[in-house]
C-alpha cells in the first residue's frame, strides 16, 4: 500500500472516530461518578441537531458548538434529575432518554433538512503538518479533532492526578465512603451526568457541522451506543478510549477505503454491519478478558441509586 | 451529650440521653443490639441529627450538619462496615475530602505524611498498598489513621474488635490506651463485655435507648453484674442440653481445598465429619474461609481438591443436592436468604417448591396452609401470608427462614450465624430448635459467636485462614483456653 | 397515574407550540385521528399488535433482569425468516400449512437472533444491553440488503421491496379493515404468558429470579438455562412481530417494516409493569398516540414522530410518579432497619 492510502486510511480513521470519543469521554466520567446514561445516542442527536440548527440561523459555528453543548447538558440533567434525585431504573430512564431524543430531533428537525450552513473545515498546523506520515495524519484536522487531542490527556490526568478526580472516583465507587468523608455525592454525579451529556452534545455537532455537514434524520446511527460499549472496552480509562474510538475509526475508514477503490470483495452491506460487529467483538473480548478484570472494573457503585441512611 | 432523643419511624432510638465524656479516658458504650449505641454516636459524629437535646464540647454548644462539621471540632468515627474505596491505596483514602492539596494531587508528599504517621502511632501500614490486598485489621489501621491525619481529638469506633482475630484485639487495645493516654478521647461501641473490663477505663451501658449506669471499670464486680445491666434479667449464659447418642455420619469432607473469589486459596486441607445427633461448630473470625466452605458443600463453590461425601455418597459437581434433605440457613438473611419483595409464601416454599407445584402447576391452596402452619408453629409474627417478607422483623424473619428449613426434616443442617443480630428473646428461640433438631439431623454450625458455639455445640472446630486447626469436644476441659489462641492461629501442644 | 398522563400531555403542548402548531388543534386532531371512527379504531388496533408483540417480548425477558433491547432487529429477522418461508417455500407447501410454517419461521429466526446476545450474556456474561442493541443495526442492515438486492422484485415499480407474498401466506384480515389474525396469536400469548407468570413452576422460578437472583442460586434455580431459553422466547416474540406485519400488513419485506416498535415496546413493557394482560392495554393506549400522529402528518403538516415523542415524555412522567409511590415503600423500609440491625 502506497503511502499516500495509508494516510488516507489513517487520517480518515481520526475523523470518523471523533464523535464516538467525545462520547465515550464523557460517559466515562459519567460513569466514574456511577451513573449509567443509556441516554447518549439521544443526547448525540440532539446536539447535532441543535448546533447545526444554531450554525444555520446565527451563521455561528461558535454558537452552534455552545448550543450542542447546552442541548447535551439539559438532556442530561433530565436523566440526573430522574435517576440520582427520584432515584428512578437508570436503565428504563436512559433508554427513555435515547428515545426521546431520536424521536424529538426528527420532529424538529424537519424543516433543515438538506439545508446548508458553515461548517468546521480541516486548519492544517504550520509547522507540525510537514511531519512526515504523523504530519498530515493528526495536524491537517479541524479544530474538533485538535479539542479532542487536548481533551483525552486533560481527561487522564484529571482523573488520576487531582484531587477533584480523585473524589469523583471515590463516588463512584463507594458512595457512602465519599459522603462520609464529606464529599458532595449528588453535586458530583450531576455535575458529571451533564459533562457527559454535553460532550455527546459536542460529538453530535461534530458529526453535523463537520463530518457530514448537514442534518439528516438519525445521523448517528448508533455511534452513541457504540460509544456506551468503547466506555467498557476503554475499562473506564480516557487514554484507553482513544484506542477504541482509534479501532471503529480504522474499521469506517477502512471501509470507505474499499469503496473508494472498488474493490468489491466485501459486499458494501457487510461493510456497513463491521462497525456494529466489530464493537460487539471487543464487548465480548474485554468482558472475557481475566486481566481486563484484573486490572479494573466497573465503579463499583455503577446504576446504584444513592441515598444517606438518614436525611440531616 | 445532653438529653439527647432520636427517634426513627416506629422506633425510639435514643430516649433522652445523657452522657458525659473526660477526655485522655477509654470510654466503653455497652449494649444489647438495638440499645441505641449506634445511634446515638452517629449524632456525636454528625451523620445523623437528634430530634431534641444538644451536644456540647469543651462546654460550647455545637451544631452538626454533616460528618464533617464534627470532624472539624475534632469528633471523627470508625464505623462498623468500613469506610474505604478497595481500589484504591491506603494514601488515596486517607486523603479523600480533605481540603489541601486543592487541585493537584501530590501523590509522593501524601504518602510520606501517611508514613510518618503511621510510625508515630505505631500502627504500621504501606501507604501505597491498595485497600483490598490489607487484611481487616490493616483496613481498620487506615480507618484510624485518616481520624489521627485530620488531628481529631475524639475517636468514635462502632464494634471494632468484630472482625479480628485475638492477637489483633490485642494490638488494637494497645493502640487505643496509647492513644488515650497521649491526650485523646476514645469511645468504642460493643456489646461484648470481655473488651469493656479489658480496655476500657469507664463505661456507659444502654438499654433499649436509655442510659442505664455510668461507672468506671475499676468499680464493677463481676462480668455477670455489666450482663445483668445490659439485658435487665439474669443471662443465661449457657443452654439445657440433653446427650444424644450420635448416629451415622451424614456429611463428610475429605481434605477438601477451594478458592475464593479474589483467586485465592480460601480453604485447604479441611477434613472432618457431621454425624446425626450432633452439632458439629466451625468458629473463627469472619473472612477466614467458612463462607466458602459453607459454599463448597452446598455446592454453590467447587472445590480445587477433595472430595465431600454427603449421605454417604460424594458430591459430584454434577449432582443436584437434593434441596429436600439438607437444610441451609444462610448467613446473609436478606441477600440470599428470602426474597424480600415477595410474599411469606413464596419465600416459605423456596427450598422445597417443586413438592408445590403438580406438573408444573402451582397448588396455591396447599401452600397456603402450609405457610398458615409454620407461621403458627415457630411464632412468627407477621401481618398475613400475603405481606412481604421486607415487612418482616431481623428475628421473624430469622424464625422464617428456620421454619422453612426445619419443616423439610432435613438430615443435615448448616447454620451460619442464625442468630446475628438477634436480640436474646429470639436468640433462645433459635437455639431451641436447633437443639430439637439434633435429634433428627446433623448441624453444622457456623458461627463467630463464642458463646453460642460453646452453648451448643457437641464438638468445635476452629478455622483460622483456612485451615481447619483442631476439632475439640466438649468433654475437654480446656477447650475454652484453647480456642481463643487457636482463632488466631496459634495451636496449644495439648497433653491428653 | 392520572397526574403523569395530564404532564406529559401538557409537555407535549409545549412541543406542538414549539413546532408552530396550536396545541388544542393538534390534540383534537390526534384525537379524532385515532378515535373518530371505527376505522381509526381498527387502524389504532392493527399498529398494537405489533406493540404487543414486542411489549410481552420485553416483559418476558425483563421479568429475570434481562434487558432485551433487540426487538427492531429480531422484527427485522422474523420479517426475514417469514419471508423467505413466503417467497421460496410457500410453492413447495400446501396451502394451509403455509402461514403456520411462517409463523414458526417468524419465532424462530427472532429467537436464534435473540439467541447470540442471550448465549454471549449466558456463558460469558457480556452485557446483552448494548449486543442486542447492536444487533439491530445489523439486521437492519441484512434487512436492507435483501430486499434492495438479492431479494428485489423486478417489477418492483420504484418502490424497493420483495414480491408480493402469494396469498396462501397472508395473514387473513378481519371485515373491511386491516386488523389481522395476528390480533388474536398476540392476545392469546398475552393470556399464556399470563397464566405461565402467575400459576406455574417457570414462573415461580422466574420470579425469583427476578426478584433476588441470589435467592435463586440458593434454590438451585439454573439461571443459565433460564437466561438462554428466555432470550429466544423473548426474540421469538419479536420475530412474530415481523411476521405479523410483513405477512398481515404489507404482504411483502419492504421499507417501512422496522419503525421503532421494537423500541416502542420497552415503553410498552414498563408501563404495564411487566404484566402480559396490562400489556394489552397498554400498547392499545400508545398505538394510538401513534395513529393520532400519522393524522397531524395528515391534516396539520407536522411529523408524525410526535407520537415518540408524547411516549417517550409520558414514560418520563410515569418514571417520576413511580418514584413517588416507592419513597412511600422506602419509609417503610427504613422502620424496618433499627430492627434489622
Amino acid at each position: 500500500m502506497d503511502t499516500g492510502s495509508l494516510i488516507f486510511i489513517l487520517s480518515v480513521a481520526i475523523q470518523s472516530s471523533t464523535a464516538v470519543l467525545f462520547a465515550t469521554i464523557g460517559e466515562i466520567f459519567t460513569e466514574r461518578s456511577g451513573v449509567l446514561n443509556l441516554g447518549v445516542e439521544g443526547m448525540m442527536l440532539m446536539g447535532a441537531l441543535s448546533g447545526f440548527a444554531a450554525t444555520y440561523y446565527s451563521h455561528s459555528l461558535f454558537l452552534g458548538v455552545l448550543a450542542s453543548m447546552v442541548v447535551g447538558g439539559i438532556l442530561a440533567l433530565i436523566q440526573g434529575f430522574f435517576t440520582i434525585t427520584l432515584r428512578a431504573n437508570q436503565v428504563v430512564c436512559g433508554l427513555a432518554l435515547a428515545i426521546l431524543g431520536i424521536g424529538l430531533s426528527s420532529f424538529l428537525g424537519r424543516p433543515i433538512i438538506g439545508r446548508v450552513a458553515e461548517r468546521c473545515v480541516a486548519f492544517p498546523v504550520p509547522v507540525l503538518q510537514e511531519i512526515p506520515l504523523a504530519g498530515p495524519v493528526f495536524f491537517n484536522q479541524n479544530l474538533f479533532i485538535y479539542f479532542s487531542y487536548l481533551l483525552v490527556p486533560c481527561g487522564w490526568l484529571f482523573l488520576y492526578h487531582t484531587r477533584p478526580g480523585l473524589s469523583l472516583r471515590s463516588v463512584g465507587e463507594n458512595p457512602t465512603a465519599a459522603d462520609t468523608a464529606g464529599i458532595p455525592v449528588i453535586r458530583i454525579r450531576y455535575l458529571w451526568t451533564i459533562f457527559g451529556g454535553s460532550l455527546a452534545g459536542l460529538g453530535g455537532a461534530y458529526l453535523s457541522l463537520s463530518y457530514t455537514p448537514g442534518w439528516k434524520e438519525n445521523m448517528t446511527s448508533g455511534q452513541g451506543w457504540i460509544a456506551i460499549a468503547m466506555v467498557i472496552f476503554a475499562l473506564w480509562n480516557p487514554l484507553r478510549a482513544v484506542l477504541g474510538s482509534l479501532f471503529f475509526g480504522g474499521i469506517n475508514a477502512l471501509q470507505f477505503f474499499f469503496e473508494a477503490r472498488q474493490f468489491t470483495f466485501i459486499p458494501s452491506y457487510i461493510l456497513r454491519m463491521l462497525p456494529y460487529l466489530f464493537t460487539i467483538a471487543i464487548l465480548v473480548i474485554t468482558t472475557h478478558s481475566k486481566s481486563a478484570r484484573r486490572r479494573a472494573s466497573a465503579p463499583a457503585s455503577l446504576g446504584l441509586p444513592f441515598q444517606r441512611e438518614e436525611n440531616s | 451529650m445532653k438529653g439527647i432523643t432520636k427517634r426513627f419511624p416506629g422506633v425510639l432510638a435514643n430516649d433522652r440521653i445523657d452522657l458525659e465524656i473526660q477526655p485522655g479516658k477509654v470510654h466503653a458504650l455497652l449494649g444489647e443490639n438495638g440499645a441505641g449505641k449506634t445511634t446515638l454516636m452517629n449524632i456525636l459524629s454528625g451523620r445523623y441529627r437528634p430530634d431534641d437535646g444538644e451536644i456540647l464540647v469543651d462546654h460550647q454548644r455545637v451544631r452538626f450538619h454533616s460528618p464533617k462539621d464534627a470532624l472539624q471540632v475534632g469528633i471523627g468515627m470508625v464505623h462498623q462496615h468500613f469506610m474505604l474505596i478497595p481500589n484504591q491505596t491506603v494514601a488515596e483514602n486517607i486523603t479523600l475530602g480533605m481540603e489541601s492539596p486543592r487541585f493537584i494531587l501530590r501523590r509522593e508528599k501524601i504518602e510520606q505524611d501517611v508514613e510518618r504517621l503511621s510510625k508515630a502511632h505505631g500502627l504500621s501500614i504501606d501507604p501505597r498498598a491498595y485497600i483490598y490486598d490489607l487484611s481487616l485489621g490493616q483496613q481498620q489501621r487506615v480507618e484510624i489513621l485518616k481520624l489521627l491525619y485530620r488531628n481529631v481529638e475524639v475517636l468514635i469506633l462502632d464494634e471494632p474488635t468484630a472482625v479480628l482475630t485475638p492477637s489483633e484485639i490485642e494490638e488494637l487495645s494497645k493502640t487505643l490506651k496509647d492513644l488515650a493516654r497521649s491526650g485523646k478521647t476514645i469511645l468504642f461501641i460493643t456489646h461484648k463485655l470481655e473488651e469493656v473490663m479489658e480496655i476500657a477505663d469507664e463505661i456507659t451501658i444502654l438499654r433499649k435507648g436509655r442510659v442505664i449506669a455510668q461507672t468506671k471499670t475499676e468499680e464493677v464486680e463481676s462480668r455477670r453484674e455489666l450482663a445483668r445491666l445490659m439485658v435487665g434479667r439474669e443471662v443465661v449464659l449457657r443452654v439445657e442440653k440433653e446427650p444424644v447418642i450420635p448416629g451415622t455420619t451424614v456429611l463428610e469432607l475429605r481434605d477438601c481445598s477451594g478458592y475464593g473469589d479474589r483467586g485465592h486459596q480460601a480453604f485447604q486441607h479441611i477434613t472432618f465429619a457431621v454425624r446425626r445427633g450432633e452439632i458439629l461448630s466451625i468458629v473463627g473470625v469472619a473472612g477466614n474461609g467458612q463462607t466458602e466452605l459453607v459454599e463448597a458443600i452446598m455446592g454453590l463453590r467447587p472445590l480445587s481438591s477433595g472430595q465431600i461425601i454427603l449421605f454417604g455418597k460424594p458430591l459430584q459437581e454434577s449432582t443436584s443436592l437434593n434441596m429436600g434433605e439438607v437444610g441451609y440457613i444462610p448467613e446473609d438473611r436478606l441477600g440470599m436468604g428470602s426474597i424480600p419483595s415477595l410474599t411469606l409464601v413464596d419465600n416459605l416454599i423456596l427450598t422445597s417448591y417443586p413438592s408445590f407445584h403438580r406438573r408444573g402447576v402451582f397448588q396455591r391452596e396447599a401452600a397456603a396452609r402450609k405457610t398458615e402452619a409454620l407461621l403458627s408453629r415457630f411464632h412468627v409474627v407477621a401481618p398475613g401470608i400475603h405481606a412481604t417478607a421486607r415487612q418482616l422483623s431481623g428475628g421473624n424473619l430469622q424464625k422464617l427462614i428456620l421454619a422453612r428449613e426445619l419443616s423439610k426434616n432435613p438430615r443435615l443442617l448448616i447454620a451460619e450465624q442464625p442468630t446475628h443480630g438477634l436480640d436474646i428473646g429470639a436468640t433462645e428461640e433459635v437455639w431451641l430448635e436447633l437443639l430439637k433438631q439434633r435429634e433428627t439431623a446433623g448441624i453444622l454450625l457456623v458461627s463467630g459467636d463464642l458463646r453460642e458455639v460453646l452453648s451448643l455445640s457437641d464438638r468445635v472446630g476452629v478455622i483460622f485462614r483456612g485451615r481447619l486447626m483442631d476439632i475439640l469436644s466438649v468433654e475437654d476441659e480446656d477447650w475454652i483456653s484453647d480456642i481463643g489462641p487457636m482463632m488466631a492461629g496459634v495451636k496449644q501442644e495439648r497433653t491428653r | 397515574m392520572v397526574v403523569s398522563v395530564l404532564l406529559a400531555l401538557l409537555m407535549g403542548a409545549l412541543v406542538f407550540l414549539a413546532a408552530g402548531a396550536n396545541p388544542f388543534k393538534a390534540y383534537a386532531v390526534m384525537g379524532l385521528g385515532a378515535f373518530g371512527s371505527l376505522y381509526d379504531v381498527s387502524e389504532v388496533l392493527v399498529k398494537a399488535i405489533p406493540l404487543i408483540f414486542c411489549g410481552l417480548s420485553v416483559a418476558l425477558s425483563a421479568k429475570i433482569l434481562l434487558w432485551n433491547i433487540g426487538g427492531e432487529g429480531q422484527l427485522a429477522v422474523g420479517g426475514i425468516g417469514a419471508a423467505a418461508v413466503a417467497l421460496f417455500l410457500s410453492p413447495h407447501l400446501p396451502p394451509a400449512l403455509t402461514l403456520p410454517v411462517m409463523i414458526l419461521a417468524g419465532f424462530l429466526a427472532g429467537g436464534l437472533w435473540a439467541s447470540i446476545p442471550g448465549v454471549l450474556k449466558a456463558k460469558m456474561g457480556v452485557n446483552e444491553i448494548l449486543t442486542s442493541l447492536l444487533l439491530n443495526y445489523v439486521a437492519i442492515f441484512w434487512l436492507e440488503h435483501l430486499y434492495f438486492g438479492p431479494w428485489r422484485d423486478p417489477m418492483g415499480m420504484g418502490f424497493p421491496g420483495t414480491a408480493i407474498f402469494p396469498e396462501s401466506a397472508w395473514l387473513p384480515r378481519f371485515f373491511q379493515t386491516r386488523v389481522h389474525l395476528g390480533l388474536i396469536l398476540c392476545v392469546l400469548l398475552a393470556l399464556v404468558l399470563q397464566w405461565v407468570f402467575s400459576r406455574t413452576q417457570w414462573g415461580y422460578e422466574m420470579r425469583v429470579i427476578g426478584e433476588n437472583p441470589k435467592a435463586a442460586r440458593l434454590a438451585r434455580i439454573n439461571l443459565t438455562r433460564y437466561t438462554l431459553a428466555v432470550m429466544f422466547v423473548s426474540g421469538g416474540l419479536a420475530g412474530l412481530a415481523g411476521m405479523a406485519e410483513t405477512s398481515g400488513i404489507h404482504y411483502r419485506l419492504q421499507q417501512g417494516l422496522v419503525v421503532g416498535y421494537g423500541y416502542i415496546g420497552i415503553i410498552v413493557a414498563w408501563l404495564s409493569r411487566l404484566h402480559p394482560i396490562g400489556v394489552l392495554f397498554v400498547a392499545f393506549f400508545l398505538a394510538s398516540f401513534l395513529v393520532g400522529g400519522d393524522q397531524l402528518q395528515a391534516v396539520m403538516h407536522l411529523p408524525s414522530s410526535v407520537g415518540l415523542v408524547l411516549e417517550g415524555t409520558l414514560l418520563f412522567f410515569i418514571l417520576g410518579s413511580d418514584f413517588l409511590s416507592k419513597y412511600r415503600l422506602r419509609v417503610i423500609f427504613k422502620c424496618q432497619a433499627p430492627h434489622l440491625k
